[in-house]
């Protein structure tokens, strides 16, 4: 209990005097988690609207697959992108090992399937809603796709909320892949298991109460920009 | 594009004959409507004849090529499918995935939204409208890229008198300024205002094909008589 007490003062006091390191772990942790997501979404819904609009062989069988990987262990993914990325590795050239590259490719490997997933879930129902509507309407295959991309685009949202939330969370993968180095490529989670390992439990509490502001801030700011649960609105 | 002609047309849904053959041919004007029982197949009729279910055997050609005559179509569906966008966008879509301008397509929404008196409710979501309006949106939806030939299944199947009223109006300006209309409807009296020429169908097949006086003063076939005089037709 005198933990959690001197965990919650150490955030707020943290937090109040912008302490440096914490200030530069939290950016380095929105910038990882944000760019990954920007790429998974990149992938993710275009995907996700293709699969409820076009009907191909093993169609049935990339959505079960993509379902599957859902559950994806982050730390059997951090493994092979360490593999891929170590010097002996395929990509090795490229040097991202231990950079916050590596840590971006890890965490797109990790939510991309589960905001495929959702995403696909929801344009699946929007599709069966408007199917005869846009089929009569003599659209193409990608009129209907930026149709249901667009209509669907609060769905959608909360899509990539879900993959944020894993991505910000994530700790297994990215510290294989990033080495937890500081001021290099720690961010929250790497740092909170860092501390704890240590025994330093106020300390990682505190940058857990930041990890979880910071996500509650990302939520309702962009539920706010959304526009989601007003009147009017779907 | 007219005559368009059905030959040996049937429709088959997992296995189960719906209808067919049916041999058809509908020449440029006028008001046709398909009238029958409920299961009979009028809206798979329209359907196919519009193209958007698979025929299981024949065709429908139309006088002029077929990618021409599918952009000269509109449907219009027995409950509505607004997409979830205000009801100018809902107005402005057909217009703008044809290609037209974005400003036009908005100006001419405006004037078809003050035609279907929704003039007020032009920046509301259409989703949110009643019944009736959503079915005027619907239609003038249909309508605003001035289809030469207009499908429409039940229309006002579950309008009051006074939004039934409006529809009708709108189909017979549509049809003075040189639309072709084939509609579904259960309700007699809306044939005998409307029709040209009557269609009845049963069990999957054209029982009878008059025009509409004809039909109504000397029903063709038993199966019309009784229709036409309220008894329950199986």
């Amino acid at each position: 209990m005198n933990d959690l007490w001197n965990g919650i003062q150490q955030a707020i006091w943290l937090t109040l005097t912008l302490d440096a390191d914490l200030v530069e772990i939290s950016l380095r942790s929105l910038r990882v988690t944000l760019s990954a997501l920007f790429v998974s979404c990149l992938i993710a819904l275009p995907l996700a609207a293709i699969l409820a609009v076009r009907r191909f062989k093993y169609r049935r069988l990339i959505i079960s697959t993509l379902n599957a990987l859902m559950g994806l262990p982050p730390v059997v993914v951090g493994l092979l992108v360490y593999i891929l990325l170590s010097r002996s590795g395929p990509f090795g050239v490229l040097g991202l090992l231990f950079t916050t590259h590596a840590m971006v490719i890890a965490q797109v490997i990790i939510i991309t399937p589960l905001i495929t997933s959702i995403a696909h879930q929801s344009l699946r129902e929007l599709w069966s809603e408007y199917h005869d509507l846009l089929i009569s309407m003599n659209t193409s295959k990608w009129q209907r796709i930026k149709t249901l991309l667009w209509d669907g685009r609060r769905a959608l949202m909360t899509a990539s909320l879900a993959g944020f939330g894993r991505a910000i969370g994530e700790v297994g993968a990215i510290m294989i892949v990033g080495g937890n180095i500081d001021h290099a490529t720690r961010v929250l989670t790497t740092a909170i298991s860092l501390e704890t390992s240590k025994g330093d439990f106020a300390l990682a509490l505190a940058l857990g109460f930041v990890l979880i502001t910071l996500a509650l801030a990302v939520n309702f700011t962009t539920h706010w920009l959304g526009r989601t649960e007003r009147e009017g609105r779907w | 594009m007219f005559p368009m002609t059905a030959c040996d047309l049937s429709v088959k849904v997992r296995q189960k004959h719906i209808i067919g053959p049916i041999n058809l041919t509908i020449n440029e004007g006028g008001i046709t409507v398909l009238m029958g029982p409920n299961g009979a197949g009028k809206t798979t009729l329209l359907k196919a004849l519009h193209g958007i279910i698979r025929l299981s055997n024949g065709q429908v050609t139309f006088a002029t090529p077929a990618k021409t005559a599918q952009e000269q179509q509109s449907f219009v569906f027995q409950s509505p499918i607004m997409l979830r966008r205000s009801v100018l966008e809902n107005l402005a879509y057909p217009l703008m995935i044809n290609g037209q301008d974005k400003q036009i397509a908005m100006e001419l929404a405006r004037t078809w939204a003050a035609k279907i008196g929704l003039s007020a409710h032009m920046d509301r979501p259409a989703t949110f409208l009643s019944g009736g309006e959503k079915q005027k949106i619907a239609l003038a939806r249909a309508l605003i890229t001035s289809p030469k030939l207009l499908f429409l299944d039940e229309p006002t199947a579950s309008l009051d008198g006074a939004a039934t009223v409006e529809i009708e109006a709108l189909l017979n300006e549509a049809q003075s300024t040189g639309s072709t209309i084939i509609m579904s409807t259960h309700n007699i009296g809306q044939a005998r205002r409307m029709a040209s020429s009557v269609l009845f169908i049963k069990d999957g097949q054209i029982d009878a094909h008059s025009a509409a006086n004809a039909f109504f003063d000397t029903p063709p076939t038993q199966a019309a008589q009784k229709f036409i005089s309220g008894d329950i037709v199986l």
